[in-house]
């Protein structure tokens, strides 16, 4: 087949978007089924208080309640379970509805059911809960202070786990030799995900045949199934199907098991009719799982000509009020293990302290952990340039991994797939004039203007994952994914994958891999995900794994399509199985182009197995399951251009570049796509986001949309992007992932600009984020006192 | 739907609206809606009865007459922002109103729900400070109302619980006058962190004869900035002394400390925005 032909590569529009553009999409909340009853929870308005009771009299009465449940009426469930278990890792109970207090604003305690959502949310204001209030802590840093509240009777101190790894005694024998040790505390703020449609449910119960159809927005609705049904419900797998239609959006936060479809699901047996649920913004904003959140005091000692020789990390990281389903693992293997970055580091030693607070569980966010280790690498680095005296971009070469292409084993686990850091980082200067730049800025800073650049050259870890190498270290789950080609008679074909898209377009990039691989046209290709009852099995989307990992099991089945193919065409041609090859839509005889059968006679042949090869077994539908061998590690290099306005302390992006290098691109536009909504989260937790909890009350103050500040289009530059292709040989594909990293890269690239834009006043580091216009202003002001 | 049940009422004269108004209890007035349905949504307003302003016709006219530009109640920000005789004569109050928000709240809000309503944070007071503008408010009479006697405090103005705020009037402003507003926006909402407007009246030797100054965000309410009118007044505006008196910005405010800033930053604000506001008011007077 000719090169021009194949759709891998090619910026297809999405063949999804007509009918979300058109608001012909089909969410959970649109979904009407006869007897649809509504519910409501009502949730703690403290973040740490005891139950005395709860009194549903008045609200039972009210007009429309079909029925309300607390905590108590939930016999035989049991606690939501955390699917990433560390060694002594403390898993408190995590009731569905609280039952003996309630540890966060928002931790649910009832659910109100009732004939429409006005009548189930005027009730829930009648439940009256008798709360004894007790001290809460929601400061990350503060949490294990003596004193502070203990929030569950088997965490003493509020220590969930501590968790180590690299080489302690490596990284003290490599300070005792550094010319300089730089030592920073980097605050990583809390998040929330924010996903354009808020969570929501519909639960139904069929009394007659005893099945359960859950319809939820999920980014995994068979790890959705499987957790609810073997660890919480008790009820037969079988018997449930989970549907996750079109999802509007996830970064993370749809990953999780959470309390509102658990207990929907038990409700609808009860009432025996469907609930719906949907989460208002301001419930999103309390009971999302939120992202990010580490205290870090980080140390780097470096030789005098700049060398990395080591890296001592003590971070401590919040997990909230309860271990939300894979919360231990985000700043543990999806963090540490990425502490090496790009750079050749003489010794690395990670101390991580996970601690409860009386705050949002905290889990998996676009990047999860990688983030947190980037930014704090890339902002330590360059703190390390500035003690050295030394040029950002030259520190950076010449610690550099170099070119690679299968394997760097790096001091904290991971052995990296294949990587040419320098090359990214090159076209990235290019594209800059980085030369030029420094010219210019040394002239605007004449002029009093408070210029800067920062860089970000980071590395991630996706296409998550080996099931063996994740079930060792703690996952509860394998994390293969599954793919199913179904070719029908007619020769039309339908994908199954067990990968999710909220958002990624799966429906465009997995057809234009299938239609490239069966060379047929794409109008003859259908994708299905989302739905427990039509697919095998599936991990769903989230750690940038569903075109390496989702798309490698399809690639395995339709081998196997055409495997079964050429023993079909071969019969037909009186022909060796082994003499055929697939070329341009048909089976042929290799060398004799004219002794063909076209795709659709093979498919209508093995439907209608008149003429058939003997012993083979009719049909043409193929499973596969692929479980990688490694992680991908796509890489890349960023840069950010800022003035600060010297009065007001507020920055401005001038320029903002991205070389990314996330292997082989099947459709470009949507790589663009995610690396630019990447940039504009990662931005936005550089300068505007961040949740903020009240010391004293513990009340969630970002709570709306009006206080909580997502980046909107005009704070934003017109990015520059561009690529380098190294691939990785972990997959045949040659595909790494593309769906972090700009969230990845870019927070410490504007925060480095930002400290090199206030580099004449002698700022070299700022703690905490965002970069407020406060924030900055104060330092301004704190640095122009010091001189 | 999120808010608690209430009962909707749609008057179509301003006598019928304000009959209402006395019989009804717990009656909430419902202009565009951009203040008062949020807080319903959140419950955190849950009126018995809301009287919906937008059928009444006559509300939302812009016209000039005798110098001064009477803006209907019920104009939207869209309208006075896109209105021929405001920015032909008071240029500031388009450019004000095209600050609010977004365009879907500029093309719903109004002008008088806005200005009835007093949120601390909203841009238009500064500007109607600054201008010396006029409330008129109809209730069993019509009275009017200055703007140094509107603004009482948090969320609260002269409106009187009987009455409906009809028109608000601001004075053409003529050669040798310039005015600007400039605000420092929330980055999630975009109410102003800090919004200052001046307005700015030289003389033929650049001498300011006449100068208004108003200050919103900071405070509990927006405010008159009297001690930067008294020291720009009777000066050569030159750059010393649009500092000095911008230097008094926040004098007078009762900066609260919120996320977007402590009292300090907040002042600070002031005074950065009251220096820049002045400087392109006396560069509009100048022109």
């Amino acid at each position: 087949m000719a090169t021009d032909t194949r759709l891998f590569g090619k910026s297809i529009k999405r063949r999804e978007d007509p009918r979300f553009i058109t608001g012909k999409g089909n969410y959970t909340d649109d979904l009407k089924l006869a007897g649809m009853t509504y519910a409501a929870f009502v949730r703690s308005p403290h973040a740490h208080a005891k139950i005395r009771k709860i009194d549903v009299a008045r609200a039972k009465a009210h007009p429309g309640v079909v029925a309300i449940f607390t905590g108590a009426d939930l016999t035989g469930v049991n606690s939501l379970p955390c699917g990433w278990l560390l060694p002594e890792l403390k898993v408190p109970p995590h009731p569905p509805l609280a039952t003996e207090a309630a540890r966060y604003v928002g931790d649910p305690v009832a659910i109100v059911i009732a004939e429409s959502q006005d009548a189930a949310l005027d009730a829930a204001e009648k439940v009256r809960v008798d709360w004894e209030v007790r001290p809460a802590v929601t400061s990350t840093a503060k949490a294990t202070d003596k004193g502070a509240a203990q929030i569950h009777e088997v965490a003493p101190s509020n220590v969930a786990f501590k968790w180590q790894i690299g080489d302690a005694a490596a990284v003290d024998a490599a300070f005792k030799s550094a010319a300089v040790v730089v030592k920073k505390r980097i605050v990583n703020q809390r998040l929330v995900a924010n996903a354009m449609e808020p969570r929501a449910c519909v639960a139904r119960y069929e009394d007659a045949t005893g099945d359960l159809t859950l319809w939820v927005t999920s980014q995994n609705p068979h790890v959705h199934r499987l957790l609810m049904t073997a660890f919480v419900l008790g009820i037969p797998e079988h018997k449930v199907r989970v549907i996750a239609p079109d999802v509007g959006g996830g970064f993370g936060s749809k990953i999780f098991l959470y309390n509102e479809e658990t207990v929907c699901s038990w409700a609808t047996r009860r009432v025996k009719r469907p609930i719906r649920w949907t989460s208002t913004r301001r419930e999103a904003f309390q009971t999302d799982a939120h992202g990010r959140d580490h205290v870090t005091d980080v140390e780097l000692g470096l030789s005098r000509d700049g060398k990395i020789l080591g890296l001592r990390v003590k971070t401590v990281a919040a997990m909230g009020a309860y271990l939300s389903t894979f919360a231990p693992a985000v700043p543990t293997y999806l963090y540490g293990t990425l502490l090496n970055g790009v750079y050749e580091i003489g010794a690395i030693h990670a101390d991580v302290t996970g601690v409860f607070t009386n705050t949002t569980p905290v889990d998996a966010y676009r990047g999860a952990g990688r983030p947190e280790a980037a930014y704090l690498l890339e902002r330590i680095i360059e703190a390390g340039a500035a003690a050295l005296k030394m040029d950002v971009v030259e520190i950076r070469r010449k610690n550099f991994i170099p070119k690679f292409e299968n394997g760097y084993q790096t001091k904290v686990a991971l052995n990296y797939d294949s990587g040419n850091y320098g090359a990214a980082l090159d076209k990235l200067l290019t594209m800059l004039d980085y030369k030029k730049f420094r010219t210019e800025q040394e002239a605007s800073r004449k002029q009093g203007k408070l210029v800067g650049i920062g860089f970000s050259t980071y590395i991630e870890a996706c296409s998550i994952a080996p099931s063996k190498v994740v079930g060792s270290l703690g996952a509860q789950a394998g994390l293969y994914e599954s793919g199913i080609v179904r070719v029908h008679p007619t020769g039309k074909v339908t994908v199954f994958t067990g990968s999710h898209s909220h958002g990624q377009g799966h429906e465009t990039t997995f057809s234009q891999l299938a239609a490239d691989e069966l060379q047929v046209p794409i109008e003859d290709v259908e994708i299905v995900h989302g739905d427990t009852g039509a697919i095998a099995f599936g991990m769903g989307t989230y750690g940038s794994r569903s075109a390496s990992v989702g798309g490698t099991a399809i690639k395995m089945s339709i081998d196997k399509i055409k495997e079964k193919g050429k023993k079909i065409a071969a019969h037909l041609l009186e022909a060796s199985p082994k003499d055929m090859e697939y070329s341009g839509g048909q089976f042929q005889v290799k060398g004799f182009p004219g002794k063909a059968v076209p795709f659709g006679q093979v498919a209508l042949t093995a439907y209608v197995p008149h003429n058939y090869p003997e012993g083979l077994e009719p049909g043409l539908e193929e499973t596969s399951f692929y479980d990688p061998s490694n992680f991908c590690f796509p890489f890349g290099a960023h840069a950010c251009v800022v003035e600060v306005d010297r009065d007001t302390g507020k920055v401005k992006i001038l320029r903002y570049l991205a070389v990314d290098d996330v292997g082989n691109v099947i459709n470009p536009m949507i790589v663009d796509g995610m690396v630019h909504g990447g940039i504009a989260q990662g931005v936005g937790q550089a300068l505007w986001e961040g949740a903020v909890y009240d010391d004293g009350s513990g009340q969630l103050v970002t709570g709306t949309m009006m206080d909580y500040a997502v980046p909107k289009a005009d704070m934003l530059p017109l990015y520059e992007t561009d690529r380098t292709v190294t691939p990785t040989l972990v997959n045949p594909l040659g595909i790494k992932g593309a769906g972090e990293t700009g969230t990845i890269a870019a927070t410490p690239a504007v925060v480095n600009a930002v400290v090199d834009a206030l580099r004449p006043l002698g700022v070299d580091h700022i703690e905490a984020m965002p970069l407020s216009p406060e924030r900055v202003w104060k330092t301004i002001q704190a640095a122009s006192a010091k001189r | 739907m999120y808010p608690a049940a209430f009962e909707y009422h749609a008057p179509k004269t301003v006598n019928d609206a304000l009959k209402l108004l006395n019989k009804l209890d717990d009656a909430k007035i419902l202009a565009g809606g951009h203040s008062l349905i949020p807080m319903m949504k959140l419950r955190l307003a849950q009126p018995k009865n809301l009287i919906d302003l937008g059928r009444i016709s006559g509300l939302s006219g812009i016209k000039e007459s005798g110098g001064m530009i009477s803006i209907g109640a019920m104009a939207t920000h869209w309208e006075v922002e896109s209105s021929k005789a405001l920015k032909a004569k008071c240029a500031v109050v388009s450019e004000t109103a095209a600050m609010i928000g977004d365009p879907a709240v500029r093309n719903k809000g109004t002008i008088g729900g806005s200005l009835a309503h007093g949120d601390p944070a909203a841009d238009m007071p500064a500007t109607v400070i600054a201008l010396g503008a006029e409330f008129v408010c109809q209730g069993k009479k019509k009275r009017t109302v200055k703007v140094d006697d509107w603004f009482k405090g948090l969320m609260e103005t002269a409106i009187k619980d009987d009455e409906l705020l009809v028109e608000i009037r601001v004075p053409a402003l003529g050669k040798g006058t310039g005015a600007a507003y400039l605000k420092f926006p929330h980055p999630a909402s975009r109410f102003a962190v800090v919004g200052v407007a001046a307005v700015v009246t030289l003389d033929k030797n650049g001498t300011c004869t006449k100068a208004g100054v108003g200050v919103t965000g900071a405070g509990t309410k927006a405010v008159r900035a009297k001690g930067v009118e008294a020291a720009l007044t009777g000066k050569r505006l030159d750059a010393a002394a649009i500092e000095a008196a911008a230097a008094k910005a926040a004098d007078g405010v009762d900066v609260q400390a919120d996320l977007q800033g402590s009292v300090e930053y907040k002042a600070h604000l002031c005074r950065v925005f009251a220096r820049r506001a002045i400087e392109a008011a006396v560069k509009r007077a100048q022109a």
